[in-house]
């Protein structure tokens, strides 16, 4: 029995023939930020959809608690509490900002926490609430971001994985999000960031995995990997 | 010699075809599935409406409390045991075939068991109400084809409120517009589709029900109806809802107006005229929005 609130053993994954990740072994501690990063084509975004179900898990297994979870299909994973703002967004693009927070608190156990999640989220991202009647589609992309962190935020995470948050955002907008991402953490909530930013990421987090190949290729506290010469000279540009 | 009645007949007929187009679009627009088995399924409801009414004589309209239901489960079971388990062994294929043929084969099997059972007669429900007529000024109205027109509208807007107001219609509509990222939210993807199913085939007991009174049953009934609700979800705008509902009215008008200045088989090409331009000049349908 493990006491890690996630972990990944001796996981394979990935696309039909199109083997991606190969006996990947990570944890997530209770309250930690936890990166993962790795350049294009790393296996990273495969690595959050086999843990998020889907994907299947071709073997390893993936424990939330100690709990095996990898044979559960994509929507029973989410009522676990592992919670996915996907690469991208995703946001429902035909509905109202608003709309797109209550998707959010669509299952059972979270729908009582809807009206003081929404009042959190409206709180926290002001710019939300402005925009509350407003078409997902037409929103700006830093916008786009902060609503996909927003509905997930409704779904209660126990684990809230994010992928590349700042992708496509302006300096500036990065430094938004990831403070936004402190905050969450502050409020307790366990995160797993992945990135594509080595330097915002390694900043941020505890611990980080960097992924090469589909392999976890180094592993360790974020505060030597940055010091890592290996890790400055393919990431960092120095 | 006043327009009014043909006005009102077209719309009420034009209605009726926008409900039937409706349940077809809230198939396509949830579960991107193209359900050829709309019209057999239209043409079941009709024909057990029928058959329970030519039993008891009760007054076709209330028989929505039996047929309704039955339609839905039908609907609910018709994705859970025969669509889904064809969708799941296509999931990786990006166009699907299998579901096609599958809805294809299945109006075969519903329209021969019909053949079968009901026999290949056409046959009219003539209810009490059925040769009813309302006079107003010098125009004379049909009392079951304004019913239907009432009816028909009211089951729209119902239908309407449901998908934007209601947690359940919230779902639907989130599958439809990205069925894996509604998982991610906890939404069973399979089982929304199976509801959004059941809503289509219950909608064409409410549009059979109304048919019924004036319209001639038998078990190829369905074919006239699915070729206009193919016209008029396209015309409409896949998956749109009130498209599907203007488009229907749009075709039910054309259709009985120009009846009354040329021949039925010109009406049909002017239909189709009217469906070209729109496309040509809106791709998408009237209210249609881009598919990904
Ligand atoms: N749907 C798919 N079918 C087959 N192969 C895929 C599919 N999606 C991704 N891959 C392959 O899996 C590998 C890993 O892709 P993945 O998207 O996980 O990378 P990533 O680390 O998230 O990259 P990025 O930083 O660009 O998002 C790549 O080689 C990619 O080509
Ligand atoms: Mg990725």
């Amino acid at each position: 029995m493990s006491n890690h609130l996630l972990e990944i053993k001796g996981v394979h994954s990935g696309y039909g023939d199109v083997k991606v990740l190969h006996d990947i072994n990570l944890y997530v501690e209770e309250g930690e930020i936890l990166s993962v990063v790795g350049a294009n084509g790393a296996g990273k975004t495969t690595l959050m959809r086999t843990i998020s179900g889907q994907l299947p898990v071709t073997a390893g297994e993936i424990l939330l608690h100690g709990t095996p979870v990898q044979h559960l299909p994509a929507h029973k994973i989410a009522a676990e509490g592992i919670i996915q703002v996907p690469e991208g967004r995703r946001l429902f693009p035909y509905m109202t900002v608003h709309e797109n927070l209550l998707i959010g608190s669509t299952m059972k156990h979270v729908r009582a926490d809807r009206q003081k999640n929404l009042e959190y989220i409206y709180n926290l991202l002001p710019r939300l609430k402005e925009r509350e009647t407003q078409m997902a589609n037409t929103l700006s992309g830093g916008e786009q971001q902060m609503l996909a962190i927003g509905r997930a935020l409704m779904e209660n995470p126990k684990i809230l994985m994010l992928d590349e948050p700042s992708l496509g955002l302006s300096p500036l907008l990065v430094g938004t999000v990831f403070d936004l991402i402190k905050t969450i953490s502050a409020a307790g909530t366990t995160v797993l960031l992945v990135e594509q930013n080595v330097k915002q990421a390694l900043k941020i987090s505890q611990r980080t995995y960097v992924l090469e190949n589909g392999v976890v290729a180094m592993e360790g506290p974020s505060s030597e990997l940055i010091d890592d010469p290996y890790v400055k000279k393919a990431f960092l540009g120095l | 010699m006043s327009l009014m009645p043909s006005i009102i007949n077209g719309a009420s007929m034009g209605a009726i075809y926008g409900l039937i187009a409706m349940g077809l679009t809230l198939i396509f627009g949830t579960m991107r599935v193209t359900n050829f088995a709309h019209g057999a399924m239209l043409m079941l409801a009709m024909i057990s409406a029928y058959s329970i009414w030519a039993v008891t004589g009760i007054n076709p309209y209330l028989l929505i409390i039996i047929i309704g239901p039955l339609m839905f489960v039908l609907g609910y079971c018709t994705q859970m045991f025969l669509i889904r388990p064809v969708l799941r062994a296509e999931s990786d294929k990006n166009d699907p075939i299998g579901v096609l043929l599958l809805t294809a084969g299945f109006s075969i099997v519903l329209e021969n068991l019909a053949l079968m059972i009901f026999g290949a007669d056409y046959r009219m429900a003539q209810t009490s109400f059925s040769n009813t007529v309302f006079t107003f000024g010098n125009s004379s109205l049909s009392a079951p084809r304004l019913f239907g027109l009432i009816i028909t509208l009211g089951v729209s807007a119902l239908l309407w409120v449901f998908l934007q107001r209601t947690e359940p219609g919230r779902q639907l509509r989130a599958t439809g517009q990205d069925r894996n990222t509604a998982a991610l939210m906890g939404i069973n993807s399979e089982q929304t589709f199976a509801v959004a199913f059941g809503i289509s085939c219950a909608l064409l007991a409410v549009a059979g029900l109304v048919l019924l009174p004036f319209y001639y049953v038998s078990p190829s009934v369905g074919g006239v109806f699915q070729t206009r609700a193919f016209i008029v979800v396209v015309l409409g705008g896949l998956g749109s809802v009130p498209g599907a509902l203007v488009g229907g009215i749009i075709i039910g008008l054309i259709e009985t107006i120009a009846a009354q200045f040329m021949t039925a088989s010109v009406t049909s090409v002017l239909i189709y005229l009217v469906f070209l331009i729109v496309l040509f000049v809106k791709p998408s349908g009237l209210f249609g929005t881009k598919l990904d």
